[in-house]
């Protein structure tokens, strides 16, 4: 869905853009290319890790180590694998779902889900080249740490 | 791999570990390349059009307009901008990454930088229906609204602790380059 809106948002903007001004939308389109090209080898690598990652650490591997994990100790594993696994979101919340049927906790979960979204080990090095190696620390940590209020304060609200 | 550039060094001793596992352990190979293919698709289904639509932005859209509207003077609107912009979002937080890099050419505000990162990365609207099948109502309202004021103390402690100098720095380095990203 989300990517057939935006594909559709692209192509009428760059129709609309070929309708104004030849030149500028040739060179919209040059500018497109080269920096998605100057940026593939890296989200190459990314990706090929990542594929590698959900072969070996794949969705039922992580529901049997995480499935009947429970207290501080469960968080703390949910929060490392989330924040070293990157997960599809259509992937992820069936993915915590079968989680909470094994027997995980609703902070396990909540947690799990913050930092799969929130923190990315694996996209570290291209966060860095886009802002710097301070910002990225700093974001990670943060939104791990938020990760573990959220676990928190949704543990002791949902029952 | 000497002779390889340092970018694609990773990624042939990824793909080369790949071959390995296959032609070691056939079946393990083949789930690894189809997961790495469903990657890819995915990537591809965000990042191509996301890029059209920066450097369309690049070419259409004025400093000056983006200043007005994100920069340092744009008050609420820049943030209800940044927030919403992210919100919107479904995909992977690294297709935040380029669109990130344009506002800062641009001259958007860092803060609401950080406010469409982290909007981006945990709100994802369009999945929230998808969230709430999954895991409940309880589970996906309450967990958006810890986040919506989570967004903003995280921005803000951000802000504080990434400090003037190094932000000074990354514009800097911004203000050197075209294209929407690097």
């Amino acid at each position: 869905m989300f990517t057939v809106a935006l594909y559709l948002l692209a192509a009428a903007a760059t129709v609309i853009s070929l309708t104004r001004d030849r030149k500028k939308t040739a060179k919209a389109l040059r500018i497109a290319s080269n920096s998605f090209l100057r940026i593939l080898p890296d989200f190459g690598t990314v990706l090929a890790l990542v594929g590698i990652m959900l072969t070996f650490l794949s969705p039922a591997i992580i529901s049997a180590v995480l499935g009947r994990q429970s207290g501080l100790w469960g968080m703390l594993a949910a929060a490392v694998v989330g924040s070293t696994t990157l997960i599809p979101g259509f992937v992820a919340f069936p993915l915590a779902k079968s989680l909470l049927d094994c027997g995980a906790g609703v902070p396990q979960i909540a947690i799990f889900v913050s930092t799969l979204m929130m923190v990315g080990v694996v996209t570290a090095p291209l966060e860095t080249k886009y802002f710097s190696k301070r910002v990225t620390f700093i974001r990670n940590g943060l939104s791990f740490l938020f990760s573990f209020l959220v676990a928190y304060v949704m543990g002791a609200i949902i029952r | 791999m000497k002779g390889l550039p340092k970018t694609y060094r990773y990624l042939v001793a990824a793909l080369a570990f790949d071959l390995i596992v296959l032609a070691v352990h056939p079946g393990t190979g083949i789930t690894l390349f189809r997961r790495t293919g469903s990657i890819v698709l995915e990537m591809l289904g965000v990042l191509p059009p996301i890029f059209v639509l920066l450097g369309l932005l690049e070419v259409w859209v004025p400093r000056e307009t983006v200043i007005r509207f994100l920069g340092e003077k744009s008050g609420f609107v820049g943030i209800s901008l940044s927030f919403l912009l992210g919100a919107a979002a479904a995909g992977p937080l690294y297709a935040a990454f380029p669109v990130a890099a344009t506002m800062l050419r641009k001259g958007a505000r860092f803060t609401n930088v950080l406010i469409l990162l982290y909007a981006w990365s945990t709100l994802k609207l369009p999945m929230f229906l998808f969230e709430t099948s999954a895991l409940g109502a309880d589970f996906s309202v309450t967990r958006m609204l810890i986040n919506v004021p989570g967004i903003a103390a995280l921005t803000w402690l951000t802000n504080l602790l990434v400090g003037r100098t190094e932000r000074e720095a990354i514009y800097a380095r911004y203000a050197n380059q075209s294209g929407p990203a690097q």
